[in-house]
């Protein structure tokens, strides 16, 4: 095996999504286009990042820079999450909450127990991998939560209307959007190694690290990732459906669409 | 006697007009009030102002003298019950659907409170989405009656009931049994304050009107039905189905 993926190599890869750019134009799919930006973003981003990992896992440079770029990772997750969910009310504030938290509980784990020590070269990838997928999580919890506010409005208002709290009166409601969000991680961690063998077990078998030693470690990090997929998922949904109430338990009204 | 509901200048901002528009009435308790008007003239506004469903942007509103600001809202909901317009029946059977109202509340409890509502205590292991539009109505009112139970422990503790057109999505033999319903409940001592788009079951079951257009009160008058409000509620002028007064 080559240590390096050429550029030819690389372009090759490329035009597997060609590929797929041109059946998406053939059958009318009108993907095509964000395919061809898909390819173009992650090409011109995931450069900047070998650069500036470069940069940062370089002999002599303080880890702190790792910590600061978890910090931008950390806010960037956040602005994401607003984003994609604007239905929802002070989203900003929540989602930098629940993605420090994810971040710091996930981390704080991953170090303690000595998944990986504490250096510029690993900080900044396992932020990457808790924060990554945790996102992917708490995007799925909050849109869930918009569209079930709405679905379910006047089953909220009707247990409101029977003198429960609002914590008792969104429990149905918030029940479901914690399992919608939390379900597929939990899926991906009982097909781990039958459907799937996961990226950092791949690399370090791939680097020549005892086959025993990566899954320890994969399976470290799966938990750990599952731990802050719920983390992330329960404090946003919580933190948020809180925004939707006011403190004398009425639903706000719907905001214009 | 203070004022079953008072509503001081009462302002509700919609995303356009206001929903209500500088509001004030006066509900007197007793019997079956009708909140009247046509389609958007705030009429389901007023009456979620009234178990504060809704808060004023400007203005008050008070129960029985006291600013719902001010009091205990969970409380006062269960007091002041509300069913809605379409029936929302919860997840689960009829029995679980009463007991989200009154987590203790027993089997024969339950049977009584279902055959005050004119259902068949046989209904209470059935799944309440199975209910017909009539039922499910029927059961959001004794889930509502649970509430005011639960309150004050046993003794049902309902005092108001907000109606928010009960009967529109509901064929005219339910319409019928749930306006005597309603009377009965007058009978007991609960007041109705009752949304309605229909001048004939305005008729038929109210004692009095507040008419609204376009957020604002047209008009405040006696429901035509003779005389004062306390004298009427025996009536059976005003006994569902037992004709025009």
């Amino acid at each position: 095996m080559s240590d390096h993926v050429s550029w030819a190599g690389l372009a090759v890869a490329i035009g597997l999504v060609v590929v797929a750019a041109g059946l998406s134009r053939w059958w009318r799919l009108g993907l095509e286009r964000d395919a061809l930006v898909a390819v173009g973003r992650s090409l011109a981003q995931m450069l900047l990042v070998a650069v500036a990992l470069g940069l940062i896992v370089a002999e002599g440079t303080s880890v702190w820079w790792s910590w600061l770029w978890v910090a931008l990772m950390v806010v960037f997750a956040a602005l994401t999450m607003r984003r994609r969910a604007p239905a929802l009310p002070g989203l900003l504030r929540i989602a930098l909450l629940a993605v420090g938290a994810t971040a710091v509980v996930g981390l704080g784990v991953v170090f303690a127990i000595g998944v990986f020590p504490v250096t510029s070269r690993t900080v900044v990838p396992v932020a990457g991998m808790l924060v990554g997928n945790s996102l992917s999580a708490g995007v799925v919890a909050c849109r869930r939560l918009a569209e079930a506010i709405d679905e379910r409005r006047d089953e909220v208002e009707a247990r409101l209307a029977l003198g429960q709290p609002w914590t008792e009166a969104a429990r149905p409601l918030l029940r479901s959007v914690l399992r919608t969000a939390i379900s597929p991680q939990i899926e991906s961690t009982k097909a781990l190694g039958v459907v799937f063998l996961p990226g950092a077990m791949t690399g370090l078998i791939l680097a020549g690290v005892d086959p025993l030693d990566a899954v320890l470690v994969q399976l470290a990090l799966m938990y750990v990732i599952l731990g802050g997929v719920v983390t992330m998922t329960t404090v946003t949904t919580l933190a948020a459906a809180r925004e939707l109430f006011t403190s004398d338990h009425r639903l706000r009204p719907r905001e214009p669409a | 006697m203070p004022d079953l509901f008072a509503l001081e200048a009462v302002t509700v901002r919609g995303h356009g007009r206001p929903r209500l528009d500088a509001v004030s009435c006066r509900v007197r308790a007793g019997g079956i009030t009708a909140v009247v008007g046509p389609s958007g003239s705030g009429k389901s506004t007023l009456l979620r102002c009234c178990n504060r469903l809704v808060a004023p942007d400007e203005g008050s509103v008070a129960y029985r003298g006291a600013d719902l600001a001010t009091v205990d809202v969970l409380a006062h909901r269960r007091e002041v019950g509300m069913v809605f317009q379409r029936p929302v029946p919860f997840a689960g059977t009829v029995l679980e659907n009463l007991r989200v109202a009154d987590p203790d509340i027993g089997e024969d409890a339950a049977g009584a409170l279902l055959e005050r509502v004119a259902l068949d205590a046989a209904v209470l292991g059935r799944d309440a989405d199975e209910l017909s539009g009539g039922e499910a109505q029927r059961m959001g009112l004794a889930r509502t009656l649970a509430a005011g139970a639960a309150s004050v422990g046993g003794a049902s503790g309902l005092r108001v009931l907000l109606a928010d057109e009960p009967t529109a999505s509901l064929d005219a033999d339910a319409a019928r049994e749930l306006e005597r319903l309603l009377r009965g409940l007058t009978d007991d001592g609960v007041d109705v304050l009752l949304v309605s788009h229909d001048p004939d079951q305005v008729r038929r079951i109210a004692d009095r009107t507040v008419a609204l257009e376009r957020g604002r009160v047209l008009d405040r008058h006696e429901a035509g039905v003779g005389g004062p409000a306390g004298s009427d509620r025996t009536s059976r002028a005003h006994e569902a189905g037992g004709g025009t007064p």
